[in-house]
């Protein structure tokens, strides 16, 4: 965990007060709501259908115990009970009220947490993976570097309005689990041939309209250079990004209009104009922000402790063990991931209850520490191998044991036409009829690995083009159509899915997904190889062939 | 609409001047970069200090080898949403050394002040008079900074650096 500081503490007290000074000057009229929009932005605030909407940072998925207590809290007095984790390590709140949104920003800046930049054309939220510190093999902790970068971004005077919104991820593991090549900077911390540490820089990847796998701008960038070279990338983005069309202002689309090539020499210009500025982040400075990040004490535990042996024997704690529990880099430790995605249930969302839950089981299992990822789901990331059964049994009365993770069910999707004033479609209860359609965990264990993205229109926050079965609603004539993509994924071989066909309507979409994955089941080489390596090895046309056969 | 020059409402002692008007034949004048580019050298032969109004789509490195005889850069905002002029900012003060008054100009709200100052503009063109009447207090609203730019203020970081440094000193 990250502690703030005095300083730290100090900003974030004094963007509460401003955003209060903010909103009594909209409230009085003094700001038109032209005007208030923008700012309102910048602090995770949007108008949606039925209310305002508050989304507000976990930066790099990384929750204390006081802090989801703090959040259930939010949910509790300020909203209806519930909160809706997203796809970039936030949580919104969707029935907020504007007088009421300095004190739960107060309240929430008490633990540390705020909702800067978490909507608008400025720095998001900086992303990581959330398994980031313990997972085996990692290069180092990509959180260091995630926390330099979220207070280099945070209220940048160069960089607060943009062409359009920018998104930062970073991974340190071999294997991507925070999607950097679909962010507008993907960050990949490596070593390169002299042994030091530094990171392949990508740019220019994304979702949305038109989407783009990021590409690399530069494979070594030395971490002590890192702040210098991102400011020169977003220096070129912030004065030659378009701003005439919302459509084409994304990094991406000047990347590709330039060329990567030519957008390259255009940052290696501007970064060796200022590469050696106060920027520059020396051994001394990096030591200080990872001296504030504490780590477990962890015991000197076996393998396989005697509690594991004997729960062995019950064939549902094995189930969800199989399916959540996952190899620590410390013997005798786990990461348990707690699935959010319950039968009927809606993606993502948790009750006040449920994070007080998590929040007293971290207490008691996870040296007081949660995480968030991008997949819509929570974890416990340091539980004693020991303590699993005990920890399994608290789940489940709470809701939190769905042994679905990474599943046919274990779905992402955005909250759709049910709140978002964006959308074209409904994307919750498509999701929700699917987890009815492959509740049977017998079947979704046969399917193996499968993930199922949901967006209700084309900006894309349900990731529909990287799922391996992807969901986009759109509109025909007033109804809710639904167009397919199969083969997309978001890790470190990232592809966009390909379109199987004309788009179905809304009453039909379980059908089809139960139909490609049946169609999936007789093309698989082999019961291990995952439904996305059967369509890269056979391609579209089987798919296509038994969806519209008879459609 | 009030200037705000030195924390405070200011007279602009500038005439703008639009394009194709008669130029007075003393006193001090802001010009378009268009009329300036079409003959800098006589604009700046004229008594009277001069001033420029540059666009946020034109690279300031056309105006850099007149920079040391302009007394004012006035930069635009068209809207508060287009932030290039904070960049052509930065980039007049911290790389070409500009140390003449850098105006922020167009649609100037109170809630820019802390990144214009950040970025160097030292003069305000101010929208509405209940924001200029609210410039110094409103520039005092933060009093940490996470990012390095030219305008001198310390920030976290090496604070962070300093407090360890005197307490490491004091052991």
């Amino acid at each position: 965990m990250y502690a703030y500081d005095e300083l730290d503490r100090t900003l974030i007290n004094e963007r509460v007060e401003e955003f209060r000074d903010q909103v009594k000057r909209r409230l009085s009229g003094e700001l038109t709501e032209d005007e208030f929009k923008m700012l309102r932005l910048q602090n995770g605030v949007y108008l949606q259908l039925h209310a305002y909407m508050f989304r507000v940072a976990i930066p790099y998925g990384t929750l204390s115990s006081k802090q989801l207590r703090r959040l259930a809290h939010v949910a509790r007095r300020y909203d209806r009970g519930y909160g809706h984790f997203t796809t970039r390590q936030n949580i919104q709140f969707n029935w907020i009220k504007l007088a009421e949104l300095p004190d739960a920003l107060a309240d929430l800046a008490e633990v540390g947490i705020h909702a800067m930049q978490t909507s608008g054309n400025n720095t998001r939220n900086v992303t990581s993976d959330q398994w980031a510190g313990v997972a085996p093999g990692e290069i180092e902790d990509p959180r260091i570097w995630s926390e330099l970068l979220r207070q280099y971004t945070t209220l940048h005077p160069e960089f607060s309005f943009l062409p359009r919104k920018f998104k930062f991820a970073i991974t340190a593991s071999a294997h991507d689990r925070a999607a950097i090549k679909v962010h507008d900077i993907g960050l990949r911390l490596h070593k390169n041939a002299q042994g030091e540490t530094g990171f392949e820089v990508l740019v220019g990847g994304g979702l949305g309209r038109t989407p783009f796998i990021g590409k690399t701008i530069k494979p070594f960038v030395p971490g002590r250079d890192l702040l210098s070279y991102v400011e020169a990338i977003l220096r070129v983005y912030n004065q030659y990004g378009r701003r005439d069309n919302i459509y084409k202002a994304r990094i991406k689309i000047l990347v590709h209009e330039l060329g990567i090539e030519k957008f390259a020499a255009e940052v290696e210009d501007e970064w060796l104009a200022m590469r050696d500025s106060a920027l520059t982040l020396d051994d001394a400075v990096v030591e200080e922000i990872r001296s504030r990040f504490s780590y477990p004490a962890y015991q000197k535990l076996p393998h396989m402790p005697e509690e594991l042996k004997q729960a062995a024997h019950d064939p549902l704690f094995e189930r969800w063990r199989k399916n959540s529990v996952f190899t620590h880099k410390v013997q005798g430790y786990a990461i348990v991931t707690l699935s959010l995605k319950p039968v009927g249930g809606p993606p993502g969302d948790a009750t006040a209850e449920q994070m007080d839950a998590v929040a007293d089981l971290a207490d008691k299992y996870s040296f007081g520490e949660i995480r968030v990822g991008h997949e819509q789901n929570l974890a416990l990331p340091h539980v004693a191998k020991r303590d699993l059964p005990a920890l399994w049994k608290a789940l489940d009365k709470v809701g939190l044991a769905t042994p679905n993770v990474n599943l046919v069910s274990d779905i992402i999707a955005c909250p759709g036409l049910d709140y978002c004033s964006l959308a074209n479609a409904r994307s919750i209860p498509i999701a929700q009829e699917l987890t009815r359609r492959f509740a049977n965990h017998d079947t979704a264990d046969l399917i193996g690995r499968l993930h199922i993205n949901i967006s209700g229109c084309i900006n894309a926050c349900g990731h529909h083009h990287v799922g391996h079965i992807g969901i986009l609603g759109v509109e025909k004539n007033g109804e809710e159509f639904y167009q397919i993509t199969i083969g997309g994924r978001a890790d470190e071989n990232a592809e966009l899915g390909v379109l199987i066909g004309p788009a179905v309507p809304y009453g039909e979409v379980a059908d089809v997904v139960e139909d490609i994955v049946e169609a999936y089941l007789a093309l698989r080489a082999r019961p291990d190889e995952l439904f996305v390596d059967t369509v890269k090895r056979l391609g579209v046309e089987p798919f296509r062939e038994r969806v519209y056969a008879t459609r | 609409m009030p200037l705000v020059k030195n924390g405070k409402i200011a007279t602009d002692g500038f005439a703008h001047v639009p394009d194709g008007a008669e130029l007075p034949g003393d006193g001090a004048i802001l010009v378009t970069a268009a009329r300036f580019l079409e003959d800098p050298e006589a604009l700046l032969r004229r008594a009277g200090k001069l001033g420029v109004i540059w666009p946020n789509n034109r690279d300031v490195d056309d105006l850099v080898p007149w920079l040391g005889r302009l007394s004012v850069v006035a930069l635009v905002f068209p809207t508060f949403r287009d932030g290039r002029a904070y960049s052509q900012a930065r980039l007049l003060r911290e790389r070409y050394g500009y140390d003449g008054e850098l105006r922020a100009a167009g649609q100037v709200l109170r809630d820019q002040f802390v990144f214009m100052l950040r970025a160097g503009f030292d003069a305000f063109e101010v929208r509405k008079e209940s924001d200029a009447e609210a410039f110094a207090d409103t520039a005092k609203r933060y009093s940490v900074f996470y990012q390095p730019t030219g305008d001198g203020r310390v920030t976290a970081l090496h604070r962070r650096m300093q407090q360890r440094h005197s307490e490491s000193a004091g052991q």
